[in-house]
């Protein structure tokens, strides 16, 4: 029996965790992450959760001690944010290309310079090459569930990849909302125990973490870059079952609302998609053919979902809470690269939105949708373009 | 006795053959170190006390234990005469490789 | 009364758990850490960072550790092995010993955070630092346990230089001030005295801090046979110590008495040939400064002998 509780983001992630049974969690504070692992801490007092539970004294050494933890077998968690996130970038890479399924909850954050805690996605879009399986979360519910998915997606011996859950800072990980969680007798019978052949064992001696010569090291990265693209099956299937299992389905790589029929779609990531969704209801009640294409997991990216989204006539926008100084926003250069790669000529326009916690109004997202209609009759619009900037350019 | 060793290394001819990881089974050797060397070390049985000090100093492991004397591995020793140096009764010489 | 926990040579296991390595030959390191694992035995879980010891053991497909061992990111062995630690004891594992071997570069400067952190968690890891005073895997720069007056790639020395101007790091007495459960000093040259001291941090429960001297005959320049013996002019010369902390405090395993002079000890290796009368007296009066010090504060239990039998 699922039990109803009021919970924010955070505190979701930490439940969904609880659930999984990891082994080990390191925990290193950073806002707006802090109360995922404060209430962590506050289980282990309980003794509602049995874990060893490490206080490190840097995200670097929180994402090193987790690795040798999994080296070993166990199922671990850390947390973290923006400038932890960065810290921590040399272990992103390490622990992706060792292949230990460790998951992480990132708080979308904005990265200094200048210092802002509030929320933005610059900080795990511009690590989108590091080799981890990257999925953002719309709410509270979404963020629980994704907890027990990952572990069941980054332990499948076709994956063993790393998983980082991305939740928006403050608007999603503070934001109280209703949930439902699953008990564990459920979860359990989801989430198998951790089993890696590969982890350090007394019985079994291996050597991990080795260096390897040109000879091979093309090698070892193209397998890592094949079981990530093979990580999209089994990311349909997890949802899939845990639909069957526990009672909700998020639609696989992307979600979708009303793009079948669209006039106009636009493509975003996180929890500003409750708004578009908002929104695109609005202008259907007008007689306006939006849509809304969520993308949830950036990395393996969902390149035929997104191909499928173009069709003569329509018009394409993608919303994001990043910039690629100098450049555009990222999510817009993945989503055209798709597009090309599929031989798909739509109208794309990129918003780059949200950044350091500025709020996106309905009226912001109409505006996009404005700009859309333009661009697919033909008239000219700025392709990239700063969304609520309080100043004139 | 557990001890890396030099094992039948086939490269591997698919991905599928690669290991995960990486990880690989520990002390799996494909070459040894003896062409380090431009001298070898000799011990005569005769003067060795069997102190097992060369055993002990060899930073290779290349010295091992035979009954109450000692051995070289002449496939692992590296010549860097650590072991005729610290000999306290001369029992080793250092002989220039042909 | 103490408990000894001394081994002898003759009963050290046959086993090489650290064997078929591509060190250059005469290497102290490698000695550390061979020595040190047939100490701690097959159940061990070893951590190494980027270093000489790991960038010689573990290159795909050539494995020289016979037990289960792993490279770690640079400035994060201590992390790791606390990691290795909580998932071990999560798991319920029995009987095994995490240990992890950095180099001086590894401890003193990059690793110095983390291993400040795992220190002050108390984790049961053995961390042991073999210091051949430099950058050597990266060919032989300046760490913060480089030597005065010694020569390396980023302190160049005769015409272009007087080699490092700035003194060790006292990586012993940083562990100590932590309040470490057991530190000990240790050199490749006094090898039951090493091995005494690994088999007690094998039996310690928290934290233990083993620093090796571990000359290097490439980045020290000299003759590889010579490794043991110029550990030993370090100690008889009072520029290397061997003594230990605990609970009560430090305690000096040998005293050299008369040190022999520092000459012998320099001019023994390439690194240190460009040092003239005043920066020897410089050094001269450090060491003389500190050992007043050793002397007058630190308990002396005379354990070391010359030859080596501990």
């Amino acid at each position: 029996m699922q039990q109803r509780l009021f919970l924010s983001g955070n505190e979701a992630i930490a439940l969904g965790v609880k659930l999984s049974r990891p082994h080990v969690i390191a925990a290193y504070p950073i806002t707006p992450q802090t109360v995922a692992v404060e209430r962590l801490a506050e289980m282990m007092q309980s003794g509602d959760l049995d874990a060893e539970y490490l206080h490190v004294e840097s995200e670097h050494s929180a994402l090193s001690a987790m690795m040798g933890a999994s080296a070993v077998g166990a199922r671990t968690f850390t947390a973290t944010s923006s400038q932890g996130l960065i810290y921590m970038a040399e272990c992103l890479h390490y622990a992706s290309g060792g292949r230990f399924p460790i998951v992480m909850m990132n708080a979308n954050r904005a990265l200094a310079l200048p210092w802002s805690i509030y929320g933005d996605q610059r900080d795990s879009l511009s690590l989108l090459d590091c080799g981890w399986i990257q999925v953002y979360a719309e709410d509270a519910q979404e963020s629980l569930d994704l907890v027990i998915q990952a572990y069941r997606i980054a332990e499948d011996k076709r994956v063993l990849t790393p998983v980082m859950i991305n939740l928006d800072g403050f608007v999603l990980t503070h934001t109280y909302e209703p949930v439902l969680v699953p008990d564990q007798v459920e979860v359990d019978s989801f989430l198998p125990s951790y089993d890696n052949p590969y982890a350090m064992n007394l019985d079994n001696p291996k050597n991990v973490g080795f260096s390897s010569t040109p000879q091979d090291t093309m090698e070892f990265k193209y397998q890592q870059h094949a079981a990530m693209l093979d990580a999209k099956d089994i990311i349909r299937e997890v949802d899939a079952a845990f639909g069957t299992c526990l009672g909700r389905r998020y639609g696989g790589l992307v979600s979708n609302y009303w793009t079948e029929d669209a006039d106009c779609i636009l493509i975003t990531l996180g929890s500003i998609a409750g708004t578009v969704r908002t929104v695109v209801d609005e202008l259907r009640d007008h007689g306006f053919r939006a849509g809304l294409c969520r993308i949830r997991y950036m990395r393996p990216f969902p390149e035929d979902e997104i191909a499928e989204l173009a069709r003569p006539g329509r018009a394409i926008g993608v919303l994001e809470k990043d910039i690629s100084f100098g450049f555009e926003g990222t999510v817009f250069t993945n989503v055209n690269s798709a597009l090309m790669k599929a031989g798909m000529q739509v109208p794309v326009l990129n918003f780059i939105a949200g950044l350091g916690g500025r709020s996106i109004s309905r009226g912001d997202i109409r505006e996009a949708f404005t700009d859309l209609e333009k661009a697919r009759t033909g008239e000219s619009v700025r392709n990239v373009r700063f969304v609520n900037l309080g100043v004139a350019t | 006795m557990i001890k890396p060793t030099i094992q039948p290394y086939k490269r591997p001819c698919a991905i599928s053959e690669y290991p995960v990881g990486p990880s690989f089974k520990a002390g799996h050797l494909v070459s040894g170190n003896s062409n380090y060397r431009t001298s070898r070390p000799v011990i005569s049985d005769a003067a060795c006390i069997g102190c097992l000090f060369c055993y002990a100093a060899c930073p290779d492991g290349a010295i091992f234990r035979n009954e109450k004397k000692v051995r070289v591995d002449y496939d692992f020793c590296k010549g860097c005469g650590i072991c005729a140096r610290e000999c306290k009764v001369g029992a080793i010489a250092m002989v220039k490789e042909e | 009364m103490k408990t000894d926990h001394g081994i002898r040579i003759p009963d050290l296991t046959n086993d090489e758990y650290f064997f078929g390595h591509k060190a250059c030959g005469g290497c102290g390191g490698s000695l550390a850490v061979r020595l040190s694992l047939k100490v701690l035995g097959p159940r061990t879980f070893a951590v190494l960072p980027a270093g000489c010891m790991s960038a010689v053991g573990f290159i795909f497909p050539q494995m020289a550790f016979a037990i289960n061992a792993m490279i770690s990111t640079f400035p994060g062995t201590a992390s790791m092995l606390s990691g290795i630690a909580a998932g071990a004891k999560a798991l319920g594992l029995k009987d095994y010993a995490v240990v992890g071997f950095a180099g001086d570069g590894g401890t003193a400067d990059i690793g110095l955070q983390a291993l400040s952190g795992a220190i002050d968690r108390n984790d049961r890891i053995i961390y042991i630092c073999y210091d051949n005073e430099a950058y050597m895997n990266t060919g032989i720069q300046k760490s913060g346990l480089t030597p005065l007056g010694a020569r390396t790639t980023t302190t160049p020395a005769g015409s272009k230089g007087t080699g490092s101007r700035t003194v060790k790091k006292n990586m012993f007495e940083i562990v100590a001030a932590h309040g470490i459960s057991y530190a000990a000093t240790a050199s490749v040259g006094f090898i039951p005295d090493l091995l005494r001291k690994v088999n007690k941090a094998k039996q310690t429960t928290g934290t233990s801090y083993i620093h090796v001297f571990a000359p290097c005959p490439t980045g020290w320049e000299y003759e590889p046979s010579a490794t043991l013996q110029i550990s030993r002019l370090a100690v008889a010369s009072g520029l290397w110590y061997l003594a230990e902390y605990e609970n009560d405090g430090f305690s000096l395993n040998h005293d050299p008495g008369e040190f022999i002079p520092l000459r012998d000890y320099l001019s023994a290796q390439g690194r240190f040939k460009h040092l003239g009368e005043d920066e020897i007296n410089v050094i001269e009066r450090n060491r003389d400064e500190k050992w007043k010090k050793i002397r007058r504060d630190w308990k002396h239990e005379e354990r070391t002998s010359q030859w080596q039998f501990g």
